[in-house]
């Protein structure tokens, strides 16, 4: 078993470069798709204006892609320096996606990035229009990708243990990639990706319009922000709400954490919108509810109950007794491999194996664990609940913010009034909105599915590198410094760029940018 | 459905080609990077150096990406074992790797001689490091590492980070910088005019040299002081992916037991001598174009030599022989190194079209003055 101090400092570690690398990721996905509607109507009106519009955002894009790939690799390599034992336990599942991401999505974007750039002179305005579409198509699949690979951590479908070789492997690939977890996470995850774009532009035109600053370009960008957002405002809550349901058919502990869901809701379970969620106590103080809605939410209807945290410990323990079967005949099987009784015994059992490894934190040995260990393992498969019922509730009331502030943007923007000083200071305030949903939407997905790392088959607690903590201290400490620096540079370079703003031409020639970077303001 | 034998024999091929890839295209790159204070006199220099890597670094880093998520997807011991074993050299590579790109974009964005002379420094170290740090660990691998797996095939390494730092592993980072300064001059070569692509030009003939010296003392240490690896109970080529089901022994001189026994893998090293000397020549009759190609040989030539060498071992245990990971034992599943095989078919071409693609439409030396007539791009 790896040192405990090494699995809190990897999950810190993997936490804090996960949410960094996410702050650029979804501005790269929205971005892209709008660079790539912008420069289609150039292409289409000849306006140059579009034109300008395309460079002076993409300048933007360019400074946030950069970082975006240089921490993704940071994300990959993670896996075998930290998780060693899972790469081993499930890489022949979990490689797979990163692998066809890197051959179908990185190269796509990353070989066509320079070219976005460096092109505009090279090729020809279809040619060049072309090339914006492929990065914007290489980023949305590499999201796909990263997704499926995600999707199964949390809903581990089309794999079996092999008792040879002691891990997960591929079953069948296409239940990997058609994932119905996966699939909305997508979707979900994407629209989130289109949000953040939108709002990105919306804020920064706002603020030149507020200035009276570069009108024409601002006003174009807004009416695009505000169509494009709407859609993927309203995108992003009712996958999101499709997401709610696919947990309620297989992640069951999470989805009750998330609603600090004590004891089973009898049918027509009803829904909590605020309340203080007590973890020893296992009760839920001063909470608000409303009938009918979690049945709504979880079962698509009235007539089915929603399991309650406490129930599905209770069902965890059974699946560990059961899984302290399976890893006996798993021993058996290894001293020797032509047993069919164990053999049999062993796959009768299997689908709770991973319940049997949680006892390890309380026994090396796993089969002669005590009723007191397991119920103590049972516990251990609730999620932290009051941080998970917080982070949702306040990611879906960002949710139905913004739908409400492109509602607002798209009616002005057809009456022609977005000036209106009021709506205009609300856009930009908004600006660092969308980041806060998608990372509470994040720690709600993966400290949800905590205990484990592959929901019900590998524990978080085994699946850490054998290391010393002190490599790892090195790094945190090493990752937090260096991170922080080029936070900074990073953040400095976006606000000169964007003081300065675009540069409007009719000839279609650009002033260097390090002349207009420096002319500060 | 090929059988498992020829698919893990394929997956070894093709993990020599996605090295070898990320060799000659990120090479050049990082060479360029380290050649900033040796060939860059003035700061137009510099940029004019940037700037023809600065379209496609982004293109290149991907060969490292898929590299990392091939071995992750076809070689999951190997990718749990050499990360986590290499632990502290990972962290160094990604925080020059990151510093590189980041250093691209970033440093001629402001004028100020202290912010670029900040980020030149940043960007030689983002060169230099990963160059060296990937021969060293080239150099650890045909020494053996120590670790070792317990039953539930969870690995342990017992080594530290100073010890990868041993002579012989020194002398292999040498060889790879070496590798890397001279493919990125001759990049530089092609890419550029003037007084840049004659420095350039001047560097590749001690590139070459230097490269040859190294590689060639690291082969005699090879022949005479460094202990192969041989398993020494039967093979199982289709067997399960469980290193600890053979036994494996140290002996002097296997590693060349390979060439030995098929003469005609000879080829690869001499791949390295001839691609490197075809250089010196190329370069000296102003035929830059074919001396990339040579350059690109002689980068497969030098990677390729620690595979053939080393194989069928993908990473051997010094102080556990038995968990060495082979080609036998090491590999994912059937299935899975039968999806990735056909993803790789369709997409590989795929790649290799639109990168010639870019490249072609980004041809032509970049000069002076393209960079300061046109900003906004250029870097």
């Amino acid at each position: 078993m790896p040192d405990i101090d090494v699995v809190s400092l990897s999950r810190l570690q993997f936490g804090l470069t996960a949410m960094y690398h996410f702050l650029f990721v979804p501005l790269t996905l929205g971005l892209s798709l709008l660079l790539a509607i912008m420069e289609s109507v150039y292409v289409m009106t000849g306006r140059t204006i579009w034109r300008d519009m395309t460079k002076f955002w993409g300048l933007l894009f360019g400074i946030n892609f950069a970082m975006g790939v240089a921490t993704g690799i940071t994300m990959e390599f993670q896996f075998g320096t930290n998780w060693a034992y899972y790469s081993h336990y499930v890489g022949d599942i979990f490689g797979a996606p990163l692998a066809i991401e890197g051959l179908m999505a990185f190269f796509l974007e990353a070989t066509f990035i320079g070219l976005f750039f460096f092109g505009w002179n090279k090729l020809s305005a279809v040619g060049h229009l072309m090339v914006t579409w492929l990065v914007a198509l290489g980023s949305n699949l590499s999201a796909l990708w990263i997704l499926i690979a995600n999707g199964w951590m949390q809903h581990p479908v089309g794999a079996t243990f092999n008792t040879d070789t002691m891990r997960m492997e591929v079953a069948n690939f296409a239940d990997v990639i058609f994932n119905p977890v996966a699939q909305d996470k997508f979707v979900h995850t994407v629209s989130a990706g289109y949000v953040t774009g939108a709002v990105f532009v919306l804020a920064v035109s706002a603020l030149y319009l507020l200035r009276g600053r570069h009108v024409a370009l601002a006003r174009r960008s807004m009416t695009v922000a505000a169509s494009f957002g709407l859609a993927a405002s309203l995108s992003v809550v009712v996958l999101g709400d499709e997401s709610g349901y696919t947990a309620g058919q297989n992640q069951r502990m999470k989805l009750a954490a998330i609603e600090a869901m004590w004891e089973t809701e009898p049918a027509p379970a009803s829904f909590t919108v605020v309340g203080f969620p007590d973890q020893a106590g296992h009760r839920t103080n001063y909470a608000v509810r409303i009938p009918y809605v979690m049945g709504l939410i979880a079962t698509r209807s009235i007539s089915e109950p929603v399991m309650g945290i406490n129930q599905l410990v209770e069902v965890a323990a059974d699946r560990i007794r059961s899984g302290m079967v399976a890893y006996q005949a798993l021993q058996r099987l290894r001293q020797n491999r032509g047993d069919t009784n164990a053999r049999a015994t062993f796959e009768a059992h299997v689908s709770d194996l991973g319940y049997a490894l949680l006892l390890k934190r309380y026994t090396p040995v796993v089969t002669d664990a005590t009723d007191a260990q397991i119920v103590a393992a049972a516990h251990d498969t609730v999620p932290a609940v009051a941080p998970l019922f917080w982070s949702f509730r306040v990611m879906v009331g960002l949710g139905f913010f913004f739908i409400a502030l492109f509602v607002t943007a798209f009616i002005l923007s057809a009456k022609r009034r977005l000036e209106h000083p009021l709506f205009l200071k609300a856009a930009a305030a908004a600006l660092p909105l969308p980041w806060l949903a998608a990372e509470l939407g994040w720690y709600v997905a993966e400290g949800g599915r905590q205990p484990w790392t592959i929901d019900g088959i590998l524990p978080t607690f085994l699946s850490a590198s054998n290391i010393p903590a002190a490599n790892v201290w090195f790094s945190v400490a090493g990752f937090v410094l260096f991170y922080s620096v080029l936070a900074v540079v990073e953040l400095y370079l976006m606000v000169k760029v964007i003081r300065h703003g675009p540069l409007e031409t009719t000839s279609g020639r650009p002033a260097p940018l390090h002349a207009v970077v420096a002319a500060g303001e | 459905m090929l059988d498992y034998e020829t698919l893990r024999l394929l997956w070894w091929a093709l993990l020599g080609v996605l090295l070898i890839g990320f060799a000659v295209m990120d090479g050049f790159d990082l060479g360029v990077a380290a050649l900033l204070p040796v060939v860059g006199r003035s700061d137009m220099d510099r940029r004019v150096m940037i700037n023809t890597v600065g379209p496609v670094w982004e293109g290149n880093q991907v060969w490292l990406i898929l590299g990392g998520g091939a071995v992750f997807a076809a070689w999951p011991a190997l990718y749990a074992t050499a990360f986590s074993g290499f632990y502290i050299a990972m962290f160094l590579v990604l925080c020059a790797l990151i510093l590189r790109p980041v250093g691209f974009k970033f440093r001629s964005k402001l004028e100020g001689a202290a912010w670029r002379r900040a980020w030149d420094t940043a960007l030689i170290i983002g060169g230099v490091v990963p160059a060296v740090v990937f021969g060293v660990a080239f150099g650890n691998v045909l020494q053996g590492v120590p670790f070792h797996f317990d039953a539930d095939l969870r690995v342990t390494y017992t080594g530290g980070f100073l010890g990868l730092l041993n002579p012989f592993a020194l002398l292999c980072g040498l060889v790879s910088l070496a590798m890397v300064i001279m493919h990125g001059a001759v990049y530089l070569a092609v890419k550029t005019d003037g007084q840049v692509a004659a420095r350039a030009r001047g560097v590749v003939p001690w590139a070459v040299l230097a490269m040859l010296v190294l590689f060639s003392l690291a082969g005699a240490w090879i022949a005479l002081g460094i202990d192969g690896y041989a398993v020494t109970s039967a093979v199982v080529a289709d067997g399960p992916s469980n290193p600890l089901m053979k036994t494996v022994e140290r002996a002097p001189g296997t590693w060349l037991e390979n060439y030995r026994r098929l003469p005609l893998s000879l080829i690869v090293p001499a791949l390295a001598y001839v691609g490197a000397l075809a250089t010196w020549g190329l370069i000296r009759a102003e035929r830059v174009g074919l001396a990339f190609i040579t350059s690109s040989l002689a980068v497969a030539g030098v990677v390729g030599t620690a595979g053939v060498s080393a194989f069928p071992f993908l990473l051997p245990s010094s102080s556990d022989p038995a968990s060495s990971l082979t080609v036998w034992d090491a590999s994912s599943s059937h299935t899975t190194l039968q999806i990735m095989l056909v993803a790789t078919l369709v997409f590989m071409p795929l790649i290799l079209a639109y990168t010639a693609w870019v490249f072609r439409v980004l041809r032509g030396p970049v000069r002076a003055q393209d960079i300061t007539n046109d900003g906004g791009a250029f870097y």
